[in-house]
């Protein structure tokens, strides 16, 4: 019984937290938001770019595919970078879910290697279609689809696909609607095999939503505690104030509980417990709640600057709402958990949470 | 990362298993905030001890098992599993013992560790006093001392269970001009001694689970002082950590309570769905009282690897208090217009103790640092918020 990271992977974690901290500083998701930012995507090319060189592509391709063959455990302290940065979607869509459902492929599948190692090289982003998300996210962007129909997993390039744009109130994520047409060509798996990889796509997609959403909650958290450090008010810093410490002390102990709740679904899902889907669904409900709070406390916290563009909390707090009903909204998770645990065969009680 | 228990964890799960099976009481102990429950509750412990499973956390050499925190989680989930008792000797064993093991000299701890084990002695906690509450630095019953001698006066109150305690420790002025937390020192004190009143205090189940402790000219012998005269507050502040920290609420009695509040949900399902947020509550049940499980997993694994425990250990008590009260509160809903019923009415069929720990959840909050406090202590010590 070992409920800690190896030192490999939070030397790992450590890094991408300071190679982002450098990298995507907020004045730059500002720009990448403001639509007149004319050098936007070069701006995006070149952080795409750095970030291949960090071999985040490459984190769970398969070995044999050129990857470094790392599991859902690594991916859960990379999520919650990927949060606390607010990185858009192409990259955990492309590095982590899209990898998922091509590494489940047969190996004679020709999509399969020749995807996996383009991922794993950095280059390209994949759009991932999931019945679970009405719509789906970054696919104008995306040099190739995996598309769900009737089960079935589709591969489309991006040249066959129509797709039309909306805006959500998180600036940084494109939510497209996409025409095409599936067809025996572009099949890579059939219902049977397709089923049980779009299952495990909606629990990785859930789980990295969760992984997210517990990051944007410590960077607001974060972004109140250093403004109520400034701001003062009846001659102190309001973050002298007890009410203002409660706020962000509720947040903290949410925080807390959902950590080690989002460690054990990672876990869950890379040995393939059976009891993983569930698992998923309460990291996703609990980090999702913890972000929510964050929110709610943090703009409480600023006054009437919470209320503001200028704050950057705001970036994180849009980004934490969507999220919240992506990948299966709360109803969606609750019911998994009810059907799994309300129930008189239910393994409950003391001495039953690892088994 | 690996959550998988070893085969010497499993094997070990299933010796406290078959002990538990073969002498956990059949039928229910009283409570023990009666005087017969205490009893009862004591004879319980010394068989526990006997059984070598009273404090399976202590070293070999003082009766206990040597066990690392991950072997406690599996006992203590045996345990209440089992149905076992509470653990009226709680005071000693998990807080005192530890504060003694730490300051006591080597004479204090043969005199007290053994009889402390065995349920010779039954310990109290004496901290609060009517000035005294969450502010503890505001403690002013005085110990002067007189020779070999400290003379105790004043008043300690809110003492569980002192009514049938044979010790207490606590915190007393030692310096009569200081302040605050200084000039206080930690004293063992017998509560059989001349100049001692005990009065007992009816809690909110109508039983005297707690006292006052009045002190009258009380001699204690200098012997009774752990650690030195004066330093009692970073003595006192050690036994708060114990308790605040890991051992106090063990994660299996929430989770056996949440098994229970499931079981009870399933069979009055039909009428408590009619209430839709009922089923929600139940499963935030379940969800919480599992985080609090990982949760202390994951503090344990990495203390036995050599961690240390932060101030993030001030999330705990607030987290098990609120969950607590939550599932209580969530039981008393589904009872509905049964849930007020005393269970040994006529027609209180199937209400069960729900009533009577939902009563004590609501002081979850309060005593072991309110969840205020500890908030205040988050704020300051984990987020770096400004005092
Ligand atoms: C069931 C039970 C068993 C107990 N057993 C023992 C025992 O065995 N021995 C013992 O010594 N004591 C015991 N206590 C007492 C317990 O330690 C105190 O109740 C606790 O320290 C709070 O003190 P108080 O009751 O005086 O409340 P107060 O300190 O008067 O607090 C009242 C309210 O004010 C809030 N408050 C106080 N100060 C602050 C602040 N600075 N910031 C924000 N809010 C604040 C508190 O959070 C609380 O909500 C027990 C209490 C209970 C309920």
């Amino acid at each position: 019984m070992d409920f800690t990271f190896s030192e490999d992977q939070i030397a790992f974690r450590d890094t991408m937290h300071s190679f982002f901290a450098k990298e995507l500083p907020v004045e730059t998701i500002r720009k990448l938001w403001e639509n007149e930012a004319a050098d936007a995507s070069s701006i995006r090319a070149d952080l795409a770019g750095k970030i291949a060189e960090q071999g985040l592509f490459a984190l769970s391709v398969p070995e044999d595919f050129g990857g470094l063959g790392l599991s859902d455990v690594d991916w859960v302290l990379m999520t919650q970078e990927l949060g606390y940065y607010g990185v858009t979607d192409d990259v955990v869509d492309t590095a982590y879910i899209a990898v998922g459902i091509l590494a489940g492929l047969p190996d004679d599948q020709p999509v399969k290697a020749e995807w996996l190692g383009r991922i794993a090289e950095g280059g390209v982003r994949v759009a991932v279609g999931h019945p679970a998300n009405r719509l789906i996210a970054h696919a104008d962007r995306a040099d190739l689809l995996l598309l769900w129909h009737n089960d079935e997993v589709h591969a489309v390039p991006a040249a066959s696909v129509q797709v039309s744009v909306n805006s959500s109130v998180d600036l940084g994520r494109r939510l497209c609607r996409v025409n095409w047409t599936p067809s025996p060509a572009t099949r890579i798996a059939d219902a049977a095999l397709g089923k049980s990889l779009w299952a495990d796509a909606l629990n990785r997609g859930a789980l990295a939503a969760a992984g997210q959403m517990l990051g944007l909650a410590q960077r607001m958290v974060d972004i109140s505690i250093a403004y109520t450090a400034e701001r003062k008010q009846f001659g102190k810093p309001i973050g002298s104030f007890q009410a203002v410490k409660h706020h962000l002390a509720n947040v903290a102990v949410k925080s807390e509980f959902s950590r080690p709740v989002l460690e054990r679904a990672a876990y869950a899902l890379a040995e393939g417990q059976s009891q993983a889907g569930e698992f998923v669904s309460h990291a996703k409900l609990a980090c999702g709640e913890a972000a929510w709070l964050a929110s709610r406390s943090g703009i409480q916290v600023h006054g009437a600057m919470g209320y503001t563009w200028e704050v950057d909390l705001q970036i994180f707090m849009k980004r934490a709402w969507a999220l919240d009903a992506a990948w299966g909204d709360r109803a969606v998770h609750k019911n998994r958990i009810a059907d799994g645990y309300l129930r008189a065969d239910a393994l409950l009680g003391a001495g039953n949470t690892f088994n | 990362m690996d959550l998988k228990y070893t085969p010497e964890q499993i094997a070990f799960r299933q010796e406290v298993r078959t002990w538990m099976q073969a002498n956990v009481p059949k039928v229910p102990l009283q409570d023990f905030d009666t005087e017969e429950g205490f009893m009862q509750h004591r004879a319980w412990e010394k068989k526990l001890n006997e059984g070598g499973w009273g404090m399976v956390t202590w070293p070999r050499e003082l009766g206990g098992r040597s066990c690392n925190l991950i072997e406690w989680l599996i006992f203590e989930e045996e345990y209440w599993r089992a149905g076992a008792p509470l653990r009226v000797n709680q005071n000693g064993i998990f807080l005192l013992g530890p504060t003694l093991m730490e300051y006591g000299t080597d004479e204090q701890k043969k005199r007290f560790l053994p009889r402390m084990a065995s349920c010779e002695d039954m310990w109290a906690q004496a901290w609060s006093e009517p000035g005294a509450g969450s502010d503890m630095a505001a403690i002013r019953t005085k110990a002067v001392r007189d020779g070999d001698h400290y003379v105790i006066n004043g008043q300690k109150t809110w003492s569980t269970r002192a009514r049938w305690a044979d010790w207490g420790f606590g915190l007393f002025r030692t310096d009569p001009e200081s302040e605050r937390h200084h000039g206080l020192s930690y004293i063992l004190v017998p509560l059989d001694l001349p100049g001692i009143t005990i009065r007992p205090i009816r809690q909110l189940n109508g039983l005297a689970g707690f006292a006052e402790i009045f002190f009258d000219d009380v001699k204690v012998p200098v012997e009774n002082l752990l650690g030195k005269e004066g330093g009692g507050w970073g003595v006192a502040m050690a036994t708060a950590g114990f308790e605040r920290g890991l051992m106090l609420r063990s994660p299996a009695r929430y989770q056996e309570t949440a098994r229970r509040l499931v079981s009870l949900y399933l069979a009055n399902r039909e009428e408590a769905d009619r209430d839709a947020s009922i089923r929600d509550a139940v499963i935030k049940a379940w969800m919480d009282a599992e985080a609090y499980t990982l949760s202390t997993y994951r503090t344990a694994s990495k203390l036995v690897q050599g961690g240390k425990i932060g101030p993030e250990s001030s999330t705990n008590k607030i987290f098990w208090s609120e969950l607590d009260i939550h599932m209580h509160e969530t039981a008393m809903r589904i009872l509905g217009p049964r849930a007020e019923l005393l269970p040994e009415g006529p027609d209180a069929d199937g209400v069960g103790n729900w009533l009577d720990g939902f009563l004590f959840s609501l002081a979850g909050p309060i005593y072991a640092g309110s969840n205020e406090i500890q908030r205040n202590i988050i704020a300051e010590r984990m987020l770096g918020m400004p005092r």
